[in-house]
């Protein structure tokens, strides 16, 4: 394996908080990211991605551990490190003031990069992102989908190294991200190391070579996204419905059906590896669900039994 | 091109907080591109509104008051003494202006400084960045004001041109201390307060009149504060009566500035590196 771009060992970060213990935000982090690679963070709201992440892009100092990026330790290489990345936040911070075109030229200045590079890249930038006809369109008149591509576009202006989205299709309607993934798919292709945070499964198993799972500042598991699926869950799951307030008590008497029965609020898992035969057992003992679905089994099965939560609450 | 690239930008030694890129130019030309699209009007009504003072007041006034005295002893009409003091309010104006509104919507809205903070600038590239913009639009204000001065007569002196780099150094302070005490500012309602600090400081800062109708103690609090400095130091220059106090004028907006610009780089850091 050629030498890791990012490596973090046992990373801490906790905040301070007034009259209380500390806010552990990251509790005990180890990875590495390899060149080129598509890794994901996957977690629900408040594991602590995006807390990594800033670690990752040099805004936020560790509060222990180790950590390199690119060779470098953000601790003493902070700006250095940052004019290598790039960076897709969570919320979109463009610049509402100034237009498509002039957000990427700006941003390229910011780097210190000479104005007639930047002019150059923001025009090939444009393109990539499929804005050339906005280039004039101020921020504002974007959809999500248009600002969220801006937003990548600024944040390859400087040739970065490694792209660090977060939440990358949070908050757009199904086409856009399909683009969207359709754009990231594309740096992959041309080797950029692309990190990234989801709580969307279909999304991590579209985009991520290699992935986390992380709750609570912590990891719960490390994979590709098949071999957690196939490590933790079964291969096919059955969904059954019986009511809100039949499920439980149904649930009892599904024992034995499958490899396991997981209980929802508002429906039963069955994991098991032939959803179909499952469901026909099901109906043998005389049950009627109200519906009931076969689906392969997803990161999201994978993650509601290591932590015993789903990820979307 | 990569290559010009990993030239423009690697070897910043330093860590996550590191102050300085030296690469404040890059906010000042931000400024200057968001500027061409924004509103002129805002940008007229600020040249205009110590010229409508001076019309109402200098003419209108003056010709009820005569002369007045300055702290320097000159006898002076009242335009050529309330003048100087307009141009230091609108040096003020133009630099409040920016480091203030803009600032805290930028801060609080916009998320600006949180995308410039994740390039290669730092803090303190932001913060002179922004002053500096700030300072832009004081000076052209200021050099405007400078012309009707002269085309009324109302500069005595040579020393007059020295008024402009003063403004420069009346707007740094300002816009160098509203960018700072903007960054500590969380609502609209916080914002009114700079407004409530603004007014009295425009009405009492022997802007008018001379300060010698107060008794001493009321004086000692108008020379407490920056403008009062601001409008002495240019009336010296417009009327040509300079005078050894004159440096402690310029030392308090050095202060002031320095002041400034460590409360809102610490403030920056604070905010956006963690």
């Amino acid at each position: 394996m050629p030498e890791a771009v990012i490596t973090a060992e046992s990373l801490r970060k906790t905040y301070k908080v007034k009259g209380k213990a500390d806010f552990v935000a990251v509790d005990d982090l180890s990875f590495e990211v390899a060149p080129g690679e598509s890794f994901g963070l996957l977690g629900p709201n408040g594991a602590g991605k995006s807390t990594t992440m800033k670690m990752i892009g040099a805004v936020s100092t560790r509060t222990a551990g180790s950590l390199s990026i690119l060779g470098l330790d953000p601790d003493q290489y902070g700006p250095e490190i940052r004019s290598r990345l790039g960076v897709v936040p969570q919320q979109d911070n463009l610049d509402g003031e100034l237009n498509a075109r002039e957000n990427l030229f700006i941003y390229g200045r910011y780097f210190g990069l000479p104005a007639k590079v930047c002019h150059e890249k923001a025009d090939e930038l444009l393109a990539f992102a499929q804005l050339e006809d906005k280039a004039k369109s101020r921020v504002d008149a974007l959809s999500g989908g248009m600002k969220r591509r801006l937003t990548i576009a600024r944040g390859l202006i400087n040739d970065p190294r490694i792209l660090l989205l977060d939440e990358p299709t949070t908050g757009l309607d199904p086409q856009a991200r399909h683009v969207l993934w359709d754009r990231l798919f594309r740096l992959k292709e041309r080797g950029t190391t692309l990190v990234l945070t989801t709580h969307y499964m279909d999304e991590a198993e579209q985009l991520c070579d290699r992935l986390i799972v992380v709750d609570k500042g912590r990891i719960m598991a490390e994979g590709t996204p098949s071999s957690l699926i196939r490590q933790h869950s079964s291969r096919e799951v059955l969904e059954v419905r019986f009511g809100s307030d039949r499920n439980q008590q149904v649930a009892g008497t599904l024992e034995g059906i499958g490899d396991r029965v997981e209980v929802l609020p508002d429906r039963i898992l069955v994991y098991t590896s032939d959803g179909e035969a499952a469901l026909e057992r099901i109906t043998a003992l005389g049950l009627s669900p109200i519906t009931s679905l076969v689906r392969r089994s997803s990161l999201e099965d994978v993650f509601l039994r290591l932590t015993g939560r789903s990820l979307i609450e | 091109m990569t290559g010009v690239i990993e030239q423009a930008t690697v070897g910043r030694r330093g860590g996550v907080r590191a102050l300085w890129a030296g690469n404040p130019w890059a906010v000042v030309q931000r400024g200057l591109i968001a500027a061409r699209s924004s509103s002129w009007v805002v940008v007229l009504s600020g040249f205009f509104e110590p010229v409508f003072y001076l019309a109402s007041m200098g003419i209108g006034l003056g010709a009820l008051i005569g002369t007045v005295q300055t702290s320097g002893g000159a006898e002076v009409s009242y335009a050529a003494f309330i003048a100087p003091a307009l141009l230091a309010v609108s040096a003020m104006n133009g630099a409040i202006y920016d480091s203030t509104w803009n600032v805290f919507f930028k801060l609080n809205y916009g998320k600006l400084y949180e995308g410039m903070l994740a390039t290669s600038l730092g803090p303190l590239d932001v913060a002179l960045g922004e002053i500096l913009y700030a300072l832009l639009r004081g000076l052209v204000y200021a050099a405007g004001f400078m012309v009707i001065m002269q085309i009324w007569g109302l500069n005595l002196a040579w020393t007059a041109i020295l008024a402009l780099p003063a403004v420069l150094l009346i707007a740094f302070g300002f816009a160098s201390l509203g960018m700072a005490v903007t960054s500590y500012m969380k609502t609209f309602q916080h914002m009114d307060w700079i407004n409530f600090v603004l007014l009295p400081m425009f009405l009492f800062s022997a802007t008018l009149y001379p300060i010698t109708v107060y008794p001493e103690w009321v004086q000692g609090i108008v020379m407490a504060f920056p403008l009062w400095h601001g409008v002495e130091l240019i009336r010296g220059f417009t009327t040509g009566v300079l005078s050894p106090d004159m440096g402690w004028h310029i030392l308090y907006y050095v202060v002031m500035i320095a002041v400034g610009l460590v409360f809102t780089t610490k403030r920056m850091r604070a905010l956006f590196l963690d």
